[in-house]
């Protein structure tokens, strides 16, 4: 397994004080917290920033963090000491972040982890899910895998993988949180399981944005279906209905196709944004119904700018 | 390694989930007292006007764990936690606004 340089994770030297540690990990926390930060590796950087941490700022923990010796490097193959780490030794962590931790961390510590199996309920747990909009609109199952920690008989934590298939209910939106009763880690000494967290993280779709349980979509048409007037066809999420438009419409105008947004109680609706389109003169025939058109009207599309 | 596999269905946590004060507390793995300072700084507003008839919209369970993990986690005071909280979900809404608006630019 590798080594794993704490002092080099929280940015410090091996001399660093206790409180320049907490501040050097209170800066990283703030800008690694998966709740603050938008960097794609933040839930990696803020377990490393967190298990640094756990280690360097117990004095005892630190002294013998440090007993490694100052050798190593971030990375090194490491081997624990012979004994399997510090047999004499004990130290007290939390079973569900001993889980989250390295193998490098639990080479060291595992054993610390003992004394504290006492029966109570399991952490909560959350993840992200990411999945189209067109499986939110009619829901979909998927399958998670789920890292999670098991304690032995002997105390020593592991981890396995758990898969769930999870039913996700149609008409979920951005952000949407489900919660999966029981399903988080499981509880030390045999107390419940903790809760599953998911968080709905819908992708961007070529056609259509989703505003909350609205979908917003542009809808291109001809300058005569515009001006005269026309029944078209929209493409909405459960497939194309029809549109009237209503004669003299302008690019822009925003026509409502109530309920046909995301499903619910309260379903959403789709707003419909016209954008008219030219088509452009291919033949003298066309060139000539263009030049009749600029006759027959007298039309400034520039007249409110005042040239 | 073992593997089960389980099908399940969740609780969506919308608008359309009311819960009650010993629910949400329950959900967050919290105290009375903390929800109720919760609801003094603004952080949640429940209907009903006193705790006992206090309800939540499902939408308040995951705003209510996250200022707990912001307070938790950054060290900062439930002030703090909920400015933090406030601030975040700003930015949040627009970045998905200029997000769109991109969108609409670009194509």
């Amino acid at each position: 397994m590798e080594y794993k340089d704490y002092y080099k994770i929280l940015g410090i030297e091996r001399d660093a004080s206790q409180d320049e540690i907490k501040r050097a990990y209170r800066r990283l926390a703030r800008k690694y917290h998966p709740d603050v930060s938008k960097e794609s590796n933040a839930e990696a950087r803020f377990k490393e920033i967190n298990e640094a941490n756990e280690v360097l700022k117990d004095p005892e923990k630190r002294a013998a963090y440090d007993n490694l010796g100052s050798g190593w490097q971030a990375g090194q193959d490491f081997h624990p000491p012979p004994g399997g780490g510090f047999e004499h030794q004990e130290f007290h962590f939390r079973p569900e972040d001993m889980a989250q931790f390295s193998d490098f961390f639990a080479s060291v510590f595992g054993r610390g982890a003992r004394g504290e199996a006492r029966r109570r309920r399991g952490e909560d747990q959350s993840a992200r899910l990411r999945i189209d909009l067109s499986d939110a609109y009619k829901g979909t199952t998927r399958q998670l895998r789920l890292d999670e920690p098991v304690i032995g008989a002997d105390g020593r934590v592991s981890s396995r993988t758990r898969t769930l298939n999870v039913r996700i209910p149609a008409g979920v939106t951005q952000g949407q949180q489900i919660r999966l009763g029981g399903q988080g880690t499981p509880g030390p000494g045999g107390g419940p399981a903790g809760d599953l967290y998911l968080e709905i993280d819908i992708a961007p779709h070529p056609q259509f944005r989703a505003d909350r349980k609205d979908i917003h979509v542009e809808l291109p048409v001809a300058p005569w279906e515009a001006a005269l007037g026309a029944t078209v066809p929209v493409p909405t999420l459960g497939g194309p209905v029809n549109l009237k438009i209503p004669a003299g419409s302008q690019s822009g105008k925003r026509l409502r196709l109530k309920g046909r947004g995301l499903p619910g109680a309260t379903a959403g609706d789709e707003l419909v944004e016209l954008v008219i389109v030219a088509p452009p003169p291919e033949t003298d025939e066309q060139r000539a119904l263009y030049r009749r058109m600029a006759e027959a009207f007298s039309f400034n599309p520039r007249a409110g700018m005042g040239v | 390694m073992r593997q089960a596999l389980i099908s399940i269905e969740g609780v969506l946590l919308d608008e359309e989930l009311t819960l009650t004060f010993a629910e949400l507390r329950q959900l967050c793995g919290s105290s009375d007292q903390i929800i109720e300072l919760l609801v003094d700084e603004g952080v949640l507003h429940p209907w009903g006007k006193r705790p006992k008839e206090w309800r939540f919209s499902g939408r308040e369970v995951s705003r209510a764990r996250r200022v707990l993990r912001l307070q938790r986690d950054l060290d900062l005071n439930l002030a703090g936690a909920a400015l933090a909280l406030d601030l975040l979900e700003e930015i949040e809404s627009l970045r998905a606004r200029v997000h769109l608006l991109e969108r609409r630019a670009g194509g």
